[in-house]
């Protein structure tokens, strides 16, 4: 069979020491040479483990320390020849590796693909056939479900608004085209089509910037932990890291050791901003609540608030309230094993985010913490520098693919090609987003046509 | 009832409208005895609708048709009173070339051309019933208690089926242009277990010539250069007449706004669905309300008569207020009405229910096309009879039927839509209805398909050599244009900058330089000398150069999807049978019997999970036949 090479991140995302990158087809070898420092794999025998790096050949920088399983075909699961590249656990390193993957120019395997290729090449034996179709069908079911719900938000909103654009766009180009003696609609002109398509291109290119540069993959998301001392940000860190790097007292400003900056929490990646900060020690106390804040919240992406559910709320509290106003953060109200001081009403009248209560001593709530940080994540509601995160690594795809054919349309349109040829590459930009919303019909671009103007002839 | 033997033939063919003709022509052509019978002799591709053919995605039909052989292209040519070529500023893929008919002649030489065929006889009837044996169709028995026995028929009945013309509250039985209506074959396929579907269109009033004051219009002649749509038309009409263009004014729409409940189509007395792409001027206002005038176009009906297509002002208001309308129209203020506009409501065929070669997947040997298929338009009504005739001969010669692809033609586009997907309203042919656009062009419709058309028997011996000699031709100088190195000099920098394009650096082959986009084979020539081949050579070799990173692109595009349209889905194959299909899927993919995976990939509510099953499945079929 002659199929084109896929991959796809074959361990359950996050979790598990190690990651693994599989791909599967003619070329599966031959790309992950070119990515791979060590040795030449396509010399090796197959079915042997390699060790060496991953390169990102553009930077030409080490992306991960990765073993590399070669299996040749026909002796492998899908009867083609299959790499598997085990990288670093957590979200971080195989995503990476997963995108460097894709950029080769290996496609993105749909929900199912390799059981269906080991199928098709006749690797799985007839009993099975109707196993692997409900396998592709669930997973495609419980894909499309992820997908639904990593879109039901600004995401979504947004391609669909650029996507409006373009059709009208088309449509009006269209109605050029197919009634050419249709007076009233102005004759689409290079410069118009050139205003509507930059303007598509630069919300791309927002998203692409923060997706692109894999920033919050590499970074994290800058998350900054403020609140009074002694409210228990080292216990938190300690929580989020799951290791006793801190020394805990009840003493304020006794965190001394080193803590790690990065830590995957569920496999996201968090970059604790100014943890440094948490450790200092420092005597006065306005100067740590308010204005060492301040300065943090500037540089965070997400911020985790924490409150003494043992003291009442003081005005240093409130003005970070202030300072909070149109960030993404979480309020996590801690100690609650000791007696209640903390109005919790207010607190809630305050926090327009989430409220989350803890008792860090007793290891309680950190579960529904780590649940509320990977929910912000997938659901793709955060925003990083005021961009919205795109975190799907085939969306990255499709993105990046709209981005290349509008650009095709900029050239087109300084070549000052006719519009329909430009149109063209709109059409395929129209497309592609329309994949990333599960949306491809091309009659509503005729419904359009009909519903914007008024045709005759 | 006795019925007397009135003959056997290979094709028989019910309705001499556009399709009729050319699928006629077709069977005949490819050596079947066949039968062509109408209600009207003296209606034959009668155009009831406007006198006109062609335009955006239309005329590029025609095009394909006379590639394959056909008759639309070569008539019209012969009987035009203008010619223009629409999108001249666009793109190659968007040119379209649009003749205004003369009516009358058009009959007549259509006529005339039948006639001249060999193997086809014309015979006036009203067919009434099929005869069917064992679910085969074999023959067709008329009114008059003929029956004509027939290994294929193929219906194109138009809008005659059940016909009904509405004008304000009149309301009676007729085909267009009251002609007699098909009611007993409507029922009868009803029979067989055909499901139609109710639709309309619409026609505009027309007036008398002598009456309009063209000072208060104005003037849309004909292109100056002769054109034409066949590929063997040699001799070109240079008397041209021209249209005028005129406009509704704020008094039209304040008397149709008044009288809307007087329309057919507004009164509630309607059932059809009309099309939005040709909508009544009832439609247009209360749609569109906020525009303060919509465009009305007069076109002469013909040379030898003084009829006016009023198009713009389709209408089923009643015939008093269609008087009143006229009025309010500059340059129609004295215009005196020849015939009122109309509504027609008439049934057709759900297209769903037919194979790609039009064969109805109900009754082995019956095909239907045309207007009768959910299509509205003489072009497309052609481009389907085509289709089926070729495809109703193949099959009396025993051999593989022909289906164009949506890579390889608009009437591969529109008859997949068609059978694909289904139409909700009467069908029209856009471009943007093609995501091949650029390849499916007016300019190389001959490229694309003379040699399929000279494979089935279409193409004479003589057309097919010149068309080797051009293809010839074009590769010569496009190798021609490669090696031949234009030097800077003065007068190649001037002639650059007479196209506004910027001066050459250094010397640059002939064929890089005329991928500059303001830079025309007429430039190159400049440089470089006349270049002594045909006008048709040039302009392809522009195009292939000027647009080969496109024209590229689209290929591999092509390619992609070929590998799913061959791809074939076994005729017998039991959907029920595969359990991991979604319920939708299913219930589609049994009614409509997808050819290939590709086909059933583009039915509505088929997702990519049911395509991989269905993919699956198929495969292990395979398997176990072999093991």
């Amino acid at each position: 069979m002659d199929f084109d090479t896929i991959t796809a991140i074959s361990t359950p995302v996050g979790e598990g020491a190690i990651s693994i990158v599989r791909l599967s087809g003619e070329e599966a070898i031959a790309i992950t040479n070119r990515l791979f420092q060590g040795k030449d794999l396509t010399k090796v025998d197959s079915h042997t483990l390699h060790y060496g790096k991953m390169m990102d050949p553009k930077t030409d920088t080490v992306l991960d320390e990765v073993i590399v399983s070669i299996m040749r075909a026909p002796k492998t699961f899908t009867c083609e020849d299959v790499v598997e590249i085990n990288c670093h656990g957590g979200l971080v390193a195989v995503q990476r590796v997963l995108q460097l993957v894709l950029d080769e120019g290996v496609r993105l395997a749909e929900p199912g693909e390799f059981t269906k290729r080991a199928f098709l090449n006749g690797r799985i034996d007839l009993s099975q056939a109707e196993a692997v179709m409900d396998v592709i069908q669930s997973k495609t079911n419980e894909a499309m479900n992820v997908a639904l719900g990593q879109l039901d938000g600004k995401l979504s909103q947004l391609i669909n608004k650029l996507r409006q654009e373009l059709i009208e766009t088309i449509a009006h180009v269209e109605v050029n085209i197919d009634y050419p003696e249709y007076d009233d609609v102005e004759e689409m002109s290079h410069e118009m089509m050139e205003e509507k398509t930059s303007y598509v291109k630069d919300e791309i290119e927002k998203l692409l910037q923060v997706a692109k540069q894999g920033k919050i993959l590499r970074e994290g998301i800058k998350t900054a932990i403020v609140g009074r001392p002694n409210v228990g940000k080292s216990s938190l860190m300690n929580s989020l890291v799951q290791e006793e790097k801190a020394i805990v007292t009840d003493i304020p400003g006794t965190t001394r050791d080193v803590i790690e900056e990065y830590v995957n929490v569920r496999g996201i990646p968090l970059q604790l901003i100014d943890t440094a900060g948490i450790r200092e020690t420092e005597d006065i106390v306005e100067k740590i609540g308010v204005e060492r804040s301040h300065k943090i919240l500037q540089e965070a992406d997400l911020v985790l608030f924490m409150l003494n559910y043992n003291e009442a709320l003081l005005e240093d509290d409130r003005k970070i309230f202030d300072m909070l106003q149109d960030m993404n953060y979480i309020v996590i109200v801690n100690k609650t094993d000791l007696e209640q001081r903390l109005n919790m009403e207010e607190i809630q009248q305050l926090a327009k985010g989430q409220v989350l209560t803890t008792s860090l001593v007793h290891d309680e709530g950190v579960d529904q913490l780590e649940k509320a940080l990977s929910d912000i994540f997938f659901q793709g509601n955060i925003m990083v520098e005021n961009n919205m995160v795109v975190s799907n690594a085939r969306h990255i795809q499709l993105l990046n693919q709209a981005q290349k054919t509008l650009e095709d349309a900029r050239d087109a349109l300084q070549m000052h090609l006719p519009l329909d040829m430009v149109q063209i590459d709109v059409t395929r930009t129209w497309e592609l987003l329309g994949e990333i919303v599960g949306d491809t019909a091309s009659e509503s671009l005729i419904d359009q046509l009909f519903s914007q103007f008024c045709l005759g002839k | 009832m006795t019925y007397y033997d009135a003959g056997h033939y290979d094709v028989i063919v019910v309705g001499a409208g556009h399709a009729g003709c050319e699928a006629a022509v077709a069977a005949a052509k490819m050596g079947s005895k066949t039968l062509l019978l109408t209600l009207n002799l003296d209606m034959i591709a009668f155009m009831p609708c406007n006198p006109s053919l062609g335009g955006p995605a239309k005329g590029i039909v025609i095009r394909e048709i006379d590639a394959l052989g056909g008759v639309m292209g070569k008539v019209i040519d012969k009987t035009h009173i203008q010619m223009r070529m629409l999108n001249t500023g666009k793109g190659p893929a968007v040119r379209a070339l649009r003749a205004q008919a003369d009516k009358p002649s058009y009959i007549v030489e259509m006529k005339r051309l039948i006639e001249e065929q060999e193997n086809i006889t014309l015979m006036q009837a009203m067919v009434d019933d099929l005869i069917i044996e064992d679910g085969v169709c074999k023959g067709v028995v008329t009114e008059s208690k003929a029956a004509y026995y027939g290994d294929s028929v193929i219906i194109t009945t138009g809008t005659f089926m059940r016909g009904k013309i509405l004008i304000g509250d009149l309301e009676y039985e007729s085909g267009p242009n009251n002609q007699r209506v098909t009611v007993k074959l409507a029922e009868n396929l009803e029979k067989l277990g055909l499901d139609l579907i109710r639709f309309k269109t619409g026609t505009p009033p027309r007036v008398n010539s002598n009456t309009i004051d063209y000072d208060k219009t104005e003037i849309q002649p004909g292109d100056e250069k002769p054109q034409a749509f066949s590929y063997e038309t040699t001799e070109y009409i240079t008397d041209q007449i021209p249209c005028w263009l005129t406009h509704t004014s704020e008094r039209t729409h304040q008397i149709i706004n008044d009288n809307l409940t007087l329309s057919a189509m507004y009164s509630g007395m309607k059932r059809g669905t009309g099309p939005r792409y040709c909508p009544s001027i009832e439609d247009k206002i209360v749609r569109f309300h906020d525009k303060p005038r919509h465009q009305i176009f007069l076109e002469p009906e013909g040379r030898n008569t003084d009829e006016v297509y009023v198009q713009g002002l389709s209408t089923s208001l009643p015939e008093f207020i269609q008087h009143e309308l006229l009025k309010t129209v500059p340059g129609l203020e004295n215009a005196q009405m020849m015939r009122s506009g109309y509504a027609i409501e008439y049934d057709s065929v759900i297209p769903t229910q037919l194979w790609p070669t039009l064969e109805t997947k109900q009754v082995d040997g019956l095909f239907t096309a045309g207007q009768i298929n959910g299509t509205s338009g003489y072009e497309e009504a052609a481009g389907q009879g085509i289709i089926a005739g070729i495809n109703a001969a193949l099959k009396v010669q025993g051999k593989e039927p022909f289906i164009l692809d949506r890579s390889q033609s608009y009437i591969g586009v529109l008859i997949d839509d068609l059978v694909t997907k289904g139409t909700r309203e009467p069908y029209r042919l856009l471009t943007s209805r093609a995501e091949h656009r650029l390849l499916l062009r007016h300019d190389n419709a001959d490229i694309r398909l003379t040699e399929l058309g000279y494979e089935l028997g279409l193409i004479s011996e003589e057309r097919y050599a010149t068309f080797q000699e051009k293809l010839r031709l074009i590769e010569e100088e496009k190798i021609f244009l490669h090696g031949f190195i234009v030097k800077v000099s003065d007068d190649v920098q001037k002639a650059l900058e007479n196209v506004h394009s910027t001066p050459l650096k250094d010397a640059i082959r002939a064929l890089e330089l005329l991928k500059r986009p303001e830079v025309t084979f007429k430039t190159i020539e400049e440089i470089i000398g006349v270049r002594n081949i045909p006008e048709d050579v040039k302009e392809q070799v522009e195009i292939q150069v000027k647009y080969e990173g496109y024209i590229k692109k689209a290929t591999e595009q092509v390619k992609r999807m070929l590998k799913m349209e061959n791809k074939k889905i076994p005729e017998n194959i039991d959907y029920d049978a595969i359990h991991s299909l979604a319920f939708e899927a299913r219930e589609k993919l049994k009614q409509i019997r997808p050819m290939s995976i590709g086909q059933a990939s583009r039915i509505s509510g088929v997702n990519p999970a049911d395509i991989s099953i269905l993919l699956v499945y198929i495969e292990q079929g395979n398997v176990k036949k072999t093991s």
